[in-house]
């Protein structure tokens, strides 16, 4: 292993740039120090404390504890995810639209590769499953933010239009067709572009690790595809499921725009 | 041709309302704003849930679905609204003889929507209406923004319609002349409740 070992002091070196950049907003009154402070906070305390879990986690290897891990993340994700919408469905619908779709799509992914592609023994062996997980959760959970948010965003906005539609006899599914593509290109575009940038604009964050902790190019760029190809797939299913289900809940069985079932956060 | 009959409809703070509307009528309603005409119109278009049924030759509004309903019972809303860019991709087929009866030339299918005035809107969304064929109609101040040679352009419209189709009619409007002019009966809603205004 090449790998340089980083010191509390390297560490503090560079939080001095963030800490920069927040005593610069504050003269042109951009609001973003406080905000931009607390998320540093959060950052440090929560790798500190996630590296020792995983600390535990790679010494104790037991299926009961990486389960409980990927409980604890999908569940702080589905939040994440009612958090980041500007209106949201109303009851379990808000937290439940968002944390079922993200399940199906990342937990079956994941076990997908885990036992088919990687396999390693045994196939939860946490160095690999704990990672690949936090990577699907963290892109489906944008993706799946993006597109709940502007269905919820558009359908509140174009009421007039759905409405409009319904009213000569059009199902449901015509009169949102607008917004529900719209949604599903915007919680998906992300990771296209990511896609397509891939190596020529930005060197993927696991791709650099993997390098900076000394593995052959190659061998990083096969790993760096095959998460690739993970995250788009997962975030577009899990896209897909959201948006399918919160459109069907805008209506009811006798077609009708219930836009009571939104509630705005007043965000 | 088709009778409309509503059964103790009533929605929020309107209603219940019962009242037969027979082919070929046409029923004013006037009253105050805020009093729930709008919602009325709602509900009989099963836009909004209600309590109550409504009934079309006898077939009670929940034996079919929704949009199969309200391709019958057409509603014309008070602010029509477009989706497309172009007018003509709002319509399937549109009768170049009706667009001439509300004074459009046929080429009005290639203009943009955003370049059309509040008045062209609301006559180009009764054709829209129109176009589909309901059994019944529901008018939501259908000449609201007109001046006065479209607004009989588009009552004398709706009234060849409803003579040819025999087409219960619901229209309401704020102009007693109007009322007069179109109106078989008039009805007021008044706190929620149908009351009879003068019979012509």
């Amino acid at each position: 292993m090449n790998l340089v070992l980083l010191t509390p002091l390297d560490l503090a070196l560079a939080a001095l740039l963030v800490l920069a950049l927040a005593a610069l907003s504050l003269p042109l009154g951009l609001g973003i120090g406080k905000p931009l402070a607390i998320a540093a906070v959060r950052t440090v305390v929560q790798l500190l404390l996630v590296g020792i879990v995983l600390k535990a986690l790679f010494e104790n290897v037991n299926i009961g504890w990486i389960a409980l891990m990927a409980t604890v993340m999908l569940l702080v994700a589905g939040r994440e995810v009612m958090a980041r919408q500007k209106r949201r469905l109303l009851g379990w619908w808000g937290y439940g639209v968002g944390s079922v779709s993200m399940f199906i799509s990342t937990f079956t992914i994941v076990i997908l590769v885990l036992t088919v592609i990687i396999h390693p023994t045994p196939w939860y062996e946490p160095q690999y499953a704990i990672p690949l997980l936090g990577m699907m959760l963290g892109n489906t959970m944008t993706g799946v933010a993006l597109a709940l948010d502007r269905l919820t965003e558009g359908a509140w906005q174009q009421r007039a239009v759905i409405e409009a539609r319904l009213m000569l006899g059009q199902k449901w599914t015509q009169a949102i067709a607008d917004i529900r593509h719209e949604s599903m290109r915007s919680g998906t575009i992300p990771m296209i572009n990511a896609m397509a940038a891939a190596g020529v604009v930005s060197l993927p964050g696991m791709m650099t690790g993997q390098i900076l902790a000394g593995s052959p190019p190659l061998e990083a760029v096969k790993y760096q595809i095959l998460i690739m190809f993970m995250i788009s797939s997962s975030t577009g299913f899990g896209t897909l499921a959201a948006v399918w289900v919160a459109t069907r809940r805008l209506f009811d069985e006798r077609e009708r725009l219930r836009l009571e079932r939104i509630k705005s956060t007043g965000r | 041709m088709s009778r409309l009959r509503l059964v103790k409809l009533s929605t929020r703070n309107v209603g219940p309302v019962s009242m037969d509307v027979n082919p070929g009528e046409c029923v004013c309603i006037s009253g105050a704003s805020g009093t729930g005409k709008t919602l009325l119109l709602r509900a009989v278009a099963d836009l909004d849930p209600h309590e109550g049924t409504a009934y079309l030759d006898n077939a009670e509004c929940s034996s079919v679905t929704g949009p199969q309903w309200r391709r019958q019972v057409g509603l014309l809303p008070a602010e029509s609204a477009w989706w497309h860019d172009r007018v003509g991709e709002h319509f399937n087929d549109v009768e170049s003889s009706a667009l001439e009866e509300l004074g459009f030339k046929p080429d009005v299918l290639r203009r943009r929507v955003s370049r059309l005035s509040t008045g062209e809107r609301q006559r180009l969304a009764l054709l829209r209406l129109l176009a589909q064929h309901p059994k019944a109609l529901l008018l939501d101040e259908p000449t609201a923004s007109l001046d006065s040679a479209n607004t009989r352009r588009v009552e004398r419209l709706i009234s060849v319609y409803r003579k040819q189709n025999r087409a219960p009619v619901i229209w309401i409007s704020h102009d007693a002349r109007q009322i007069k002019r179109v109106g078989n009966r008039h009805l007021r809603l008044i706190d929620g409740k149908l009351t009879s205004g003068r019979t012509r």
